[in-house]
């Protein structure tokens, strides 16, 4: 076991987990924030992403004791109080139906968006479905997704 | 009214969603919580031999390993298929015994053996590992046609032959005559390729027996509790219906694989009443993989003829349809009632004969999965279209127009009685937004590129809500297919709609909510939809077959116009005006042509405080229906797909997709093109990149996303969607449904545009690169032969 600490939503968070406890574990069963998702046991599906000190990571990939000091980011916190202007798109575009992939897609598309300012990147189409590769969605078949993404990235360049 | 029908209203259910704020089954604990994990055959098939849990009850943390003859002792019964087909020769179909933990033998690699219950998921996991089972492996068949063949390996003695049943419908003599005598005939050999439905919320289960008053709750990932329930307590006693609550929270995705009742509920409840704990199972996507019902595998040949004006004369077909290892819930109607009843598609067929041959095979039981054998049937069918068109040549989308129905209700000669459509206006549209006209000049301009451009038709169509009660039943269905729903007006006038059908994503919290805002003109927050739940919602049938707009829906209509009948005589009585006076609109009870009104909460409280209600009137304002449609429903449409195709790789790219579909009466168009987004999207996976492999030795090769090509975001085309509707005369709001139709319509308008492009008919699906390029190849030789 490990007391594992670090930053989550912008609260301490500790728990004492067994060693190969996975980031995603510990966010779902210790700190019982639910909206992080597991999906699949290859790292392929993205329904468990979230930040990690800035950055997407899948937290089904990574073991809690790895993020010891970070600073984590889950769907739970990526907006305080009202929505994030990217989960605000996704609503707006009809981007998710059974919900599931959701958080996964919206931590992707943000730290997406980021990346490409940073780097001056034009984010079109193509880039944002090729950005994809690692978030499955079974419901909407990636049609709203496209759209809300290039319309969250518009509405965080106006936020 | 802007939140009406056929509003684009945004859904009410987004945020909890996109706040994380979802309640999914995994999500919830309960106190007192253990963990299960399944000890799962490694074998396709073999005898179980002996069980020695010894070495995993003997860990820290291991609650109890328990296994099938204890299952079986304690009166638990078997899983049961709950619709009856009849074999041609009259005999009932085979029913091989499924117990949830395996007895005897073993039919599938992950068929459960045991269910281990541990205080930790590791524990349950490593636990499950540590179980010794001694088997005696036998020989092994995987696909539907060794099973038939002479010397087979035999799963279920009651199935000789590994035959389930030899199912007929239509007119064997007249068919084979109409093809004698036909100016053309096509025959093709059709294979509809196996596929895992991949939700991607894994199926889970949280049982709880609690002792104080012999009662269970059970948390499940179900597209319909209610029938869980019936199921669960009817057939497998493993509860009685009254002392077992069935919740389906918030559940990630269906598309069929969550119908079903499968062995892990009956385990975990069973198990929690042994062991007095919470017992929570979540599938990872593995046993995902080796557990869920897959959907398709039929293996086809089929012939239809046409006259020398190019009518269609005769289609006989003659299927294999693959049911795995055992009969699933509602395996045996998909790949019958729900397909060779389909099989007259868009057209006027005089002479249709089908016979099915259902087999049993050491893989996972198949059942259905979205379309549910209205896919198969519309690839038999629109692939039949496409290649006879070529082969006579002859334009597609004319030789289609030329047979099309035009006048309703059309009785098809295989049971259906089409009530409604316009096969022509959704072609005509399809090809305007295609720009069909203009494809010759794009095909030109995509050689001079390299490029092999193609474009391809598909004219579907489905029967959807799956009733009415008596017809189903008439063909088998244990079940009557109605839907009800429970609309109570608070004393406060906001209002609960109780229903029985189930939302896994298809935003029934918006679109049910919108029907009864414009009703009442009330505005949608004071609204609310409750389902999911078998304390709350007295029983329902769930979400499957498209008919939660037209069976479901209509139940709200039907019990929303007992809840208005009631207002205007409360209003009439208090407003003193005659009941014919009385409007209801814009959240108020008027009387028409003067400015008396009752605001809508306060003809609420009256109803609720009855100090002035109509003498000898019940207090309260709660109406009930239980709706059961006059027939099925029939969405159809037409689908373009156009491809380019590099000869060098074989690879296809979906260049242009378009869709257009008739459902009927449209409540959220947002909604619906959404449902058809996601239906493209599963056809097209099918089409190109889908595909469940096991070898010989009935290994399951695909059993992850490395190696089971789900369709990612740069696979798929943004899809052009379009609408041209009719009313459906068969229920109050005009529904036909439109859950399905995008799987259905669409594998087969991207083989015809991919043979189409290389100039061979004989592609199957998936067509991968590989096969692609393959296909290439033979034409090429082909051609240089001739
Ligand atoms: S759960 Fe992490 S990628 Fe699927
Ligand atoms: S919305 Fe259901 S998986 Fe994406």
């Amino acid at each position: 076991m490990t007391v594992v600490s670090m930053t989550v939503n912008g609260k301490a968070a500790r728990a004492d987990v067994p060693d190969n406890t996975l980031l995603v574990e510990y966010i779902r069963e210790h700190l019982r924030l639910t909206g992080t998702h597991v999906g699949c046991d290859t790292s392929q599906c993205g329904a468990c992403v979230v930040h990690v000190n800035g950055k997407a990571v899948k937290s089904c990939a990574a073991l809690a004791v790895a993020s010891e000091g970070a600073d984590v980011t889950t769907i739970e916190g990526l907006a305080n109080g009202e929505m994030h202007p990217m989960q605000t798109a996704f609503k707006e575009n009809h981007g998710l139906q059974c919900g599931f992939c959701t958080p996964g897609m919206v931590m992707t598309a943000t730290d997406m968006v980021a990346r490409y300012r940073e780097s001056g990147k034009t984010l079109d189409e193509a880039a944002i479905r090729s950005e994809l590769e690692g978030n499955i969605c079974r419901c909407t078949g990636y049609h709203n997704i496209v759209k809300a993404i290039a319309d969250g990235a518009s509405k965080m360049a106006s936020s | 009214m802007s939140e009406g029908i056929g509003a684009r209203v945004l859904r009410k259910e987004d945020k909890r969603f996109l706040i994380g704020k979802g309640r999914y089954t995994d999500d919830i604990i309960e106190q007192n919580q253990a963990y299960a994990a399944f000890v799962r055959s490694p074998h396709a098939h073999a005898a179980v031999k002996s069980i020695d849990a010894s070495a995993a009850e003997a860990m820290d943390g291991v609650i109890a390993v328990l296994n099938g003859a204890q299952l079986t002792g304690d009166g638990i019964g078997n899983i049961i298929c709950g619709w009856g087909v009849t074999s041609k020769d009259g005999s009932p179909m085979n029913m091989g015994a499924w117990s949830a933990l395996a007895t005897d033998k073993v039919r599938y690699v992950g068929d459960a053996v045991a269910i281990v219950v541990a205080d930790s998921l590791a524990t349950a996991r490593l636990a499950a590992e540590m179980v010794e089972v001694d088997y005696d492996v036998l020989p092994v068949v995987v696909n539907s046609v060794d099973g038939l063949s002479d010397g087979a390996p035999q799963l279920h003695e009651n199935a000789p032959g590994n035959l389930v049943f030899d199912w007929e419908l239509g007119n064997e003599g007249p068919t084979d005559a109409a093809l004698a005598g036909a100016a053309f005939t096509t025959e093709m050999d059709i294979v509809n390729n196996r596929l895992s439905p991949n939700a991607m919320e894994p199926r889970a289960a949280i049982a709880t027996f609690n002792e104080a008053d012999d009662h269970y709750t059970l948390y499940t990932t179900s597209q319909n509790p209610h029938v869980a329930r019936l199921v669960l307590s009817a057939f497998y006693n493993v509860a009685p219906e009254h002392k077992l609550r069935v919740i389906a929270p918030d559940v990630g995705g269906g598309f069929g694989s969550k119908i079903y009742i499968y062995p892990e509920e009956i385990a975990c409840l069973w198990a929690s009443m042994k062991t007095n704990r919470s017992v929570k199972w979540t599938s990872d996507r593995t046993e995902a993989f080796m557990t869920d019902a897959h959907g398709r595998d039929h293996v086809t040949h089929a012939k239809i003829g046409f006259d020398k004006d190019h009518k269609i004369v005769g289609l006989k077909v003659d299927t294999k349809a693959n049911l795995g290892a055992y009969m699933s819930l509602f395996s045996s109607a998909t790949p019958t009632y729900l397909y060779g009843t389909l099989l007259s598609g868009q057209y006027n067929i005089e002479n249709i004969y089908c016979n099915v041959k259902a087999v049993y095979t050491n893989t996972v039981p198949v059942d259905a999965y979205r379309g549910a054998g209205r896919p198969e049937a519309s690839y038999v069918m629109e692939r039949m279209m496409e290649t006879a068109a070529r082969e006579m040549g002859v334009d597609p989308a004319e030789l289609r127009r030329k047979n099309f129905v035009t006048e309703f209700p059309h009785q098809t000669p295989v049971i259906m009685a089409y009530d409604s459509g316009d096969f022509a206006a959704n072609q005509d549209q399809a090809m305007e937004a295609a720009d069909y006209a203009g494809f010759e000049a794009r095909r030109a301009e995509a050689a001079s590129r390299g490029k092999l451009r193609g474009i391809g038709f598909s004219n579907y169509i489905e029967a959807c809500g799956i009733a009415p009660s008596a017809a189903v039943g008439s063909l088998g269905a244990g079940v009557g297919l109605w839907e009800s729903a429970e609309v109570r007006v608070n004393p406060v006038g906001t209002i609960e709609v109780l229903t029985g059908s189930h939302s896994h994503g298809q935003g029934h919290e918006t679109t049910f909510t919108q029907i009864v805002a414009e009703r009442f003109g009330l505005p949608t927050e004071n609204i609310q939809i409750v389902h999911g739940d078998t304390d709350k919602v007295q029983f329902g049938m769930g979400t499957y077959g498209s008919r939660s707009g037209a069976v479901g829906m209509s139940a709200i209509v039907k019990a929303m116009d007992k809840v208005e009948a009631k207002v205007k005589k409360i209003g009439a009585h208090v407003l003193e005006a005659s009941e014919d006076d009385i409007i209801i609109e814009d959240g108020a009870v008027k009387v028409k042509g003067t400015d008396k009104q009752m605001l809508w909460h306060e003809v609420g409280l009256a109803a609720y405080t009855a100090h002035n209600i109509p003498e000898g009137m019940e207090p309260g304002l709660k109406e009930t229906s239980f709706y059961d449609p006059s027939n099925f429903t029939f969405p159809a449409g037409c689908y373009i797909c156009e491809v380019e195709v590099d000869p060098e790789t074989g690879t296809t790219q979906i260049v242009q997709f378009v869709a257009s579909d008739d459902f009927g009466t449209i409540i959220n168009p947002m909604i619906v093109e959404g449902q058809v987004h996601g239906g493209i999207a599963q056809g097209i996976g099918q089409a190109l990149l889908e595909g469940v492999v096991y070898d010989d030795s009935g290994q399951l090769l695909s059993a992850s996303y490395m190696d089971y090509a789900m369709p990612r975001a740069h696979d798929l085309p943004n899809y052009s969607v379009h609408h041209q509707s009719t009313t459906c005369p068969g229920n109050p709001l005009g529904m036909k449904g439109c859950g399905e139709a995008g799987a259905i319509g669409s594998p087969p308008a991207v083989i015809n545009a991919i043979t189409d492009a290389i100039g061979n008919n004989d592609l199957s699906m998936p067509a991968t690169p590989a096969k692609v390029w393959a296909a290439i190849q033979a034409a090429g030789a082909k051609q240089a032969a001739e």
